[in-house]
């Protein structure tokens, strides 16, 4: 009872928190509500007209969603670059990052599941993929390890900082024994729920694009560049904004971690691209398409040769000692490594997947501008929610916000 | 969340649950059976059976006092409302029992002259003893003419708006099987010259890839080897899309559409009965056809003889004789799907 009612507390006092600031901040939510209500007005009229309002169809039957989908589970599963030292090795320098990265996490997750939701055919029928209440085709089904996996993940990255946020906003030390189990499972947890979506794809011999057993490695490598480098770029704002001061070293250790994933990423890219054009054989048929563009049909061409662009530049800065550590180049190369991933994991992976068609033919795909603001939207959704864990946490942290008893 | 809510309803009245099975119309086929209360109460039930019992009626029982309390509703639209909402919460086909398939294709048929102001007759037969359905293809035979697309799409009541086709004719250039190179999308005259054609659809694999990824069971292979959807339980997550190797799969991108008087209204739960937006659906090798004896579409409407269909458990059928005496291939052999659907050549 007592804990309820600390919970209220923590409640009522967050929503009072978050909807003070200063103008900066009303602007910047103001502006996130715009494009959440956009993203509504255009998914209203997908539920109306069906998925026929966005571009995909039957030859391209996945297409912004799904990409927005796969990147940000690697965002989400980053977080973990972030609790491991922090809770488990006693590497005190992340501490002030981690509810952050959590609170990253937590967003990540959201969007994952919007876009997954939005995806759908029949979204009202989402409740025949609950367990035990619907049928649920596990575990033949990778999209069903998938459902679990990331609601599991979700789940502790709710429970674990809510129960260190709890203490902390009465004053106390969390105690180790309690969250410990939780911090340890959500570190394996972080790489399974990557693992899984590569799964997704790579577990289908009918896309040769996908059928790869260096996808999911691939997948942790890109996560642990694209995800940390958001990190850095929202502790930079937090830093520069607010009276919650991030230590410098912080900052290194990450770009650290982000220089070694970017890099991996970089060689399985080679051995990729190698494998596909040492020997080109009717599976390497998306890669050609993709890279170079097939029977006069080349949409993604830009968009490959932009996401290795940003990702080799971005790895060259970071990879440079004394440009790494310096804050300006670093967070430029922080943007260029998020951009030029996220344009990989879309417009890289998962459309050419489907060109060319099980017969080989092309049919090309675009974005229509309902997806694309749905897109907006889910995105600003996830901006909104990370914006006002991310105000609670720094008041609790900062001690600014703390459970009064007489009350 | 509805499932605990109505745990707290444990000693709801039967009669509220007889709504779900019991005929409130009257004016539907379902006249010879036991009235509702009877068919629930002489049941018998289990544990989970009964919650899930009371969870459909809790839900019916919602759905009617919803509807029915509204003062401007005209009768049609109460029953209208209330047989969307059972059809909304009822469950997955492959679990249902014989009655509860008897009542959605009520549901289904009352529903449709309620909307439409016309009857149609879904059945729900069963797959039958000792059969399993191939396909062969003679590519010899075939001309390109389409008129097996077109008796498809009018058999299966395909949606007309989109032009969705379950049926790909591929035209490839003399010299070569590539499918890269062919086309499947061509507007002259055939024969051409200098081509020849093959036709591609389902081929109804004996290890589906799009069985396995479907995460809610809504697509299965049936005994007769049949793969099938219910249109109902799909939520539409396009995975079995992207897990068939043989493009044999179609999504309802939009509402489908197809003019009243083109409707076929002989149809099959898991066949051609109409769907809705955001659904898979495919060829079913006409199940309302062939479990009743008859050819598919397809096969029927073919002026060449390039289709052949039949029991391939019968070793006197046509297309025994096929695979024993005519050097038969399939496509894509290598991805170990083992389609029932052979190609061969005269």
């Amino acid at each position: 009872m007592q804990q309820l009612k600390i919970f209220r507390s923590l409640v009522f006092s967050g929503v009072k928190i978050a909807t003070q600031g200063n103008t900066t901040y009303h602007l910047w939510m103001a502006f996130l509500t715009f494009f959440m209500l956009l993203g509504a007005y255009c998914f209203g009229i997908q539920l109306d007209q069906g998925l026929s309002a966005t571009g995909m169809s039957d030859y391209v039957s996945w297409g912004l969603y799904i990409s927005n989908f796969t990147f940000l589970v690697g965002v989400a599963a980053a977080a973990v670059m972030l609790v491991l030292p922090t809770y488990v090795l006693k590497e005190i320098d992340f501490s002030k990052a981690v509810l952050i990265g959590e609170g990253l996490a937590v967003s990540a997750l959201i969007m994952c599941l919007a876009f997954v939701t939005v995806d759908l055919g029949g979204p009202i029928r989402a409740w025949h993929l609950i367990p035990f209440v619907g049928v649920f085709n596990w575990p033949s089904s990778m999209l069903a390890w998938d459902v679990i996996v990331l609601n599991g993940y979700l789940f502790i990255n709710i429970t674990v900082p809510l129960y260190i946020l709890m203490c902390k906003f009465q004053g106390k030390e969390p105690n180790k024994k309690f969250y410990l189990p939780g911090v340890l499972i959500s570190v394996f947890w972080a790489v399974g729920i990557h693992l899984v979506t590569a799964f997704l794809y790579a577990g289908l011999p009918s896309r040769p694009h996908w059928n790869n057993a260096l996808l999911g490695p691939r997948f942790l490598a890109t996560a642990f560049a694209a995800g940390p480098s958001l990190i850095i770029i929202a502790l930079a704002i937090i830093d520069k904004f607010t009276d919650y001061k991030i230590a410098t070293n912080t900052f290194r250790k990450l770009a650290l971690v982000i220089v070694v994933a970017a890099q991996i990423n970089l060689i399985m890219l080679v051995s990729e691209i190698f494998k596909e054009f040492y020997s080109p054989t009717h599976h390497s048929s998306s890669a050609i398409y993709l890279f170079f563009g097939l029977h006069g049909k080349h949409a993604l061409v830009p968009y490959i040769w932009t996401a290795i662009g940003l990702s080799v530049v971005a790895t060259i800065i970071l990879s440079i000692h004394k440009l790494r550590n310096n804050k300006t180049w670093l967070y430029v190369a922080c943007v260029m490594l998020f951009v030029g991933i996220w344009i990989d994991k879309g417009m890289g992976l998962i459309i050419p997947g489907f060109i060319p068609g099980a017969w080989g033919n092309i049919h090309e795909y675009s974005p229509s501008w309902i997806e694309i603001g749905v897109t907006f939207g889910i995105w600003s959704m996830g901006a909104f929610i990370f914006t006002v864990l991310a105000k609670v946490v720094i008041s609790i942290e900062t001690g600014s916000l703390r459970y009064q008893q007489t009350k | 969340m509805l499932f605990f809510n109505n745990k707290k309803n444990d000693d709801m009245p039967a009669d509220q649950t007889g709504k779900e099975s019991g005929c409130q119309s009257g004016n539907c086929s379902c006249g010879k059976k036991d009235n509702g209360v009877q068919q629930v109460m002489n049941k018998p039930t289990d544990r989970r059976e009964a919650l899930k019992k009371l969870t459909a009626g809790f839900l019916a029982g919602t759905g009617f006092v919803a509807a029915s309390c509204s003062p401007t509703a005209s009768d049609d639209k109460k029953e209208k409302t209330q047989l969307d909402w059972e059809e909304f919460f009822k469950g997955n086909y492959q679990l249902m029992s014989d009655d509860e398939k008897q009542s959605t294709v009520n549901r289904l048929e009352r529903l449709y002259e309620l909307n439409a102001g016309r009857k149609i007759n879904v059945t729900a037969t069963g797959p039958l003893e000792d059969v399993l359905y191939g396909y062969a293809f003679n590519i010899s035979k075939c001309q390109g003419y389409m008129d097996c697309v077109n008796a498809c799409v009018k058999e299966n009541n395909q949606d007309r708006t989109s032009q969705m086709q379950y049926i790909r004719i591929h035209e490839h250039q003399n010299g070569s099987m590539d499918f890269e190179l062919a086309d499947d999308n061509y507007y002259h005259e055939v024969p051409a010259v200098g081509h020849f054609y093959i036709g591609t659809q389902c081929f109804h694999c004996e290890n589906p890839p799009c069985v396995d990824v479907c995460p809610v069971k809504a697509t299965w292979k049936e005994k007769d080897g049949i793969v099938v959807i219910d249109y109902d339980w799909c939520i539409g997550c396009r995975y079995c899309m992207a897990a068939c190797p043989y493009d044999g799969r179609r999504f309802n991108w939009a509402t489908p559409e197809v003019p009243k008087e083109e409707v076929n209204n002989e149809q099959h739960y898991l066949g051609n009965r109409l769907r809705k937006k955001g659904v898979m659906e495919k060829c079913t090798f006409c199940i309302q056809r062939t479990r009743n004896g008859k050819n598919p579409a397809c096969v029927e409407a073919c002026p060449t003889g390039a289709r052949i269909f039949g029991n391939l458990l019968d070793p006197k059928s046509e297309i025994r004789w096929v695979l024993a005496n005519k050097k038969v291939f399939r496509l894509k052999e290598d991805l170990g799907t083992e389609p029932k659907f052979w190609y061969f050549m005269d």
